[in-house]
């Protein structure tokens, strides 16, 4: 069982490494809106140009 | 309109590389239908044996792990990539980082399931469920896997969207996660170019192996495709996801809690008692973020409703969602010790994963491949009465299958433990409860088949949505400000030194880094704490001999004989501490037994009985006709014949090299056992070939596989039973 000694501080890491992102994710303000974005994915976005309106 | 705004500064113009969606989306159902015909394959070969035809290449054990490897690798894989590139992009408003990564990536996937494909059917096997493949495959899939992070990372740092969507946090979960797993699970010695030996033996082999597995399903089949749900379902249904809130706190406590639970494949085993609690708490946990996760899709469709009637794509994703639910209900459940103890080796787990792989993964890919192509190829799907038709035919499908796994496995679960009135076995014969369920068999066959040609009515009408599509279609261009500060092209203008462009791309160097960091520490420690284990669980005691003694060289080749045949696809090799299982087995595996195997053959199902305690059971000659043609001996067996054990000369050309891998691993054997192996190995066979002669075998046996598979069989449990059992 002394394998544990890697898997535990692997799961560690790894959850660490996600308390820290996420830590940091929310002072970045990722977390600030929790509304809208599930609107914004709805917004069909609209192509700039195509090929024939560029010829037009 | 964006095109008044094309002039202003800081606005920049892209388009999106719809190109590598359409190859993953071909890709995944063409994969998809292999994966299936494979699975149909094999479901009918245990219902009737005489479908393995005999050959090596067509039996079983060989042909499972093909049918598993494609269904996950080739199939749910190639779904996530073509949905993970077609939202990332969007979500992101941004091309992927880098046009030939994307190839490289796409590619080098599918020449790893052609390599996967080629030597699973060939033998060439690491024994370790769902990381199977030997090592070269795997350090292929390691680069591939980093290519694939790249690039992904790379289109992060590129994006023009400040915020993450829900989703992209799933991709990166998956992708960080998928990497560490794959490569902490893989690392192995080779002892040639399609043979290794794992690092961790027996039950750390085990620990490291189930936490993979469970992590695999846990972040290649439950988070990407999560990830797919919080895009496409609400973009399916036309209405934003249900609580945007909840889906964060559903990210984070799902990957905060998963990578905790994967000991629960082994509650009752010789894993220590504390590490199979820990696994069961956290896996009870998990049904609170997969149900918060599973009512946020649903809820999706609220007020919408009605257009589950019509709409064959939000058909397969509420029916997708639900099997999810199901699932991840049935998980936990099954992780409560006293549940796990009727359900574990039986049909109900294959039950339980079909709803997951069938329900939740296929159906979720269907969904998302209906509403794709048209998108992709700019037109219109030829039939939604075949789409409607190919999920009616899936979700019968599944019906059948997992209504006819349930009451297989739980039939089984119960007569294996079924005592009478003196306490003794109700049913002593094995084989009495393979034959119970055998017509069960044939229905899960028939669901199999529905889901499959379900699948055919897909590829039909995909290939006429295609060939009516207009031939040229033209890419549209998008346009949206820049981030700022501009993160990676005007660091790289400033200067373009390898250093710095790797600096510039802080997020992947950093993945970059801790994967480096992980591989050079991982190889370095490993094998030198790893062996420590050797000289507590297993002392030189005072006659000089250790208890449990290395296997011999026959006996290590016919293990690995029985590795390349995957007896371990439905032979266990863990008799758990219960009445039942002592009663029909013997005495309940300790962990201290396995610390020679690599890699460990717990198993995981039990189509056939355990054979931890097989040794001396039965004489040679038994096990020879047993395996030329097992009805011989057992009425009513399914097992497939294995006739070119028979045939086939044993090959101990590398034996040497196998036992020196085996002592750097910390295997006590000395120079003498290693020069002298191959001699003594023939040595060994000689005299059971003698024996076998005697009783009737054709002459010349001991050149044949078949007295190393017998060798090691007759050796199973031995240190064990004959010294401390009586």
């Amino acid at each position: 069982m002394s394998v544990i000694t890697v898997m535990l501080p692997l799961a560690l890491l790894l959850g660490f490494g996600f308390t820290a992102a996420f830590i940091w994710m929310a002072a970045k303000g990722q977390y600030d809106d929790l509304e809208t974005p599930a609107y914004r994915l709805l917004l069909e976005e609209e192509p700039a140009e195509t090929g024939s309106q560029r010829k037009a | 309109m964006l095109k008044g705004a094309a002039d202003t500064a800081g606005l920049e113009h892209f388009k999106y590389d719809d190109a590598i969606v359409k190859r993953f989306v071909v890709a995944t159902v063409l994969w998809g239908f292999v994966a299936f015909l494979a699975g149909v394959l094999i479901a009918t070969q245990l219902a009737s044996w005489k479908l393995n035809l005999g050959l090596p290449w067509t039996s079983f054990g060989r042909l499972r792990p093909l049918h598993t490897n494609a269904a996950i690798f080739a199939f749910a894989g190639n779904a996530v990539f073509a949905g993970i590139y077609y939202s990332t992009q969007r979500l992101l408003k941004a091309r992927m980082f880098s046009d030939a990564l994307s190839k490289f990536h796409f590619w080098g996937w599918q020449g790893i399931i052609v390599a996967a494909a080629v030597t699973l059917v060939l033998g060439f096997t690491t024994g370790k469920e769902y990381a199977e493949l030997e090592w070269p495959i795997d350090i292929a899939i390691a680069v591939v896997w980093v290519a694939f992070g790249v690039n992904f990372f790379g289109t992060l740092v590129r994006r023009r969207e400040r915020h993450l969507y829900v989703s992209i946090w799933f991709y990166i979960a998956t992708i960080v996660t998928v990497a560490i797993l794959h490569i902490v699970n893989s690392v192995s010695v080779p002892v040639t170019f399609w043979k290794s030996y794992p690092v961790y033996a027996g039950v750390q082999d085990a620990l490291v192996q189930w936490w993979y597995g469970h992590n695999a399903v846990a972040f290649f089949l439950t988070t990407p495709f999560l990830g797919l749900m919080y895009y496409f379902m609400p973009k399916a249904a036309e209405r934003p996801v249900y609580s945007y809130r909840l889906s964060i706190i559903h990210f984070w406590s799902l990957v905060f809690i998963y990578i905790w639970a994967g000991p629960h494949h082994l509650l009752y085993t010789a894993l220590p008692e504390w590490a199979q609690t820990l696994g069961m708490v956290f896996s009870v946990m998990l049904i609170a973020p997969s149900w918060g996760g599973m009512i946020n899709g649903l809820l999706t469709l609220r007020g919408a409703w009605d257009r589950l009637r019509t709409d064959p794509i939000l058909k397969f994703l509420v029916a997708g969602i639900t099997f999810y639910g199901m699932a991840t209900f049935e998980g936990p459940m099954m992780s409560i010790k006293s549940v796990n103890l009727l359900a574990h080796y039986t049909d109900w787990i294959i039950a339980h994963v079909h709803a997951g792989a069938l329900g939740w993964n296929g159906f979720i890919t269907f969904g998302m491949i209906y509403w794709l192509v048209p998108r992709l190829w700019k037109t219109e799907l030829y039939s939604v009465k075949l789409a409607t038709a190919h999920f009616w035919l899936g979700f019968l499908g599944i019906i059948l299958y997992m209504a006819s796994m349930y009451v297989s496995g739980i039939t089984q679960g119960l007569m294996w433990r079924a005592l009478d009135g003196s306490g003794r076995l109700a049913y002593p014969d094995f084989v009495e409860t393979v034959v119970r369920i055998v017509p069960l068999y044939w229905v899960r066959m028939v669901g199999g088949l529905l889901f499959l040609s379900g699948s055919v009515l897909m590829i039909y009408n995909l290939w006429l949505t295609i060939a009516r599509a207009p031939k040229e279609a033209k890419e549209e261009v998008f346009a949206a400000p820049a981030l700022h500060p501009l993160p990676v092209p005007a660091l790289i203008a400033a200067d373009r030194t390898p250093h710095r462009m790797l600096e510039g791309l802080p997020m992947v160097f950093t993945v970059l880094s801790v994967l480096a960091i992980l591989v050079g520490s991982f190889i370095e420690i490993a094998p030198s704490f790893l062996a420590h284990d050797y000289v507590e669980a297993n002392p030189v005691r005072a006659d000089g001999q250790r208890r449990i003694k290395p296997y011999t060289g026959l006996e290590l080749s016919g293990r690995d004989i029985y590795v390349r045949e995957g007896c371990y696809v439905c032979h266990s090799q863990m008799v758990r501490p219960t009445q039942a299982e002592t009663l029909r087995y013997g005495t309940f595996s300790r962990a201290e037994e396995s610390v020679y195997d690599r890699p460990f053959q717990w198993g995981s199902k039990r189509t056939g009985p355990d054979l931890a305690r097989v040794g001396g059971k039965y004489p040679d000659f038994w096990h020879f006709r047993h395996m030329a043609d097992p009805r011989e001996m057992v009425q009513g067996s399914i097992m497939p014949a294995y006739p070119w054990l028979l045939k086939d000369r044993l090959d101990l050309s590398s034996l040497e090299r196998k036992l020196k891998v085996m002592r750097s691993l910390g295997v006590p054997y000395s120079d003498h056992d290693i020069e002298r192996a191959e001699v003594e190995a023939r040595a060994q066979a000689l005299e059971i070939a003698r024996g076998l002669e005697s009783s009737g075998t054709p002459q010349g046996m001991h050149e044949k596989e078949i007295v190393a598979l017998i060798a090691y069989l007759q050796r199973l449990g031995r240190d064990f039973t004959s010294r401390s059992g009586k």
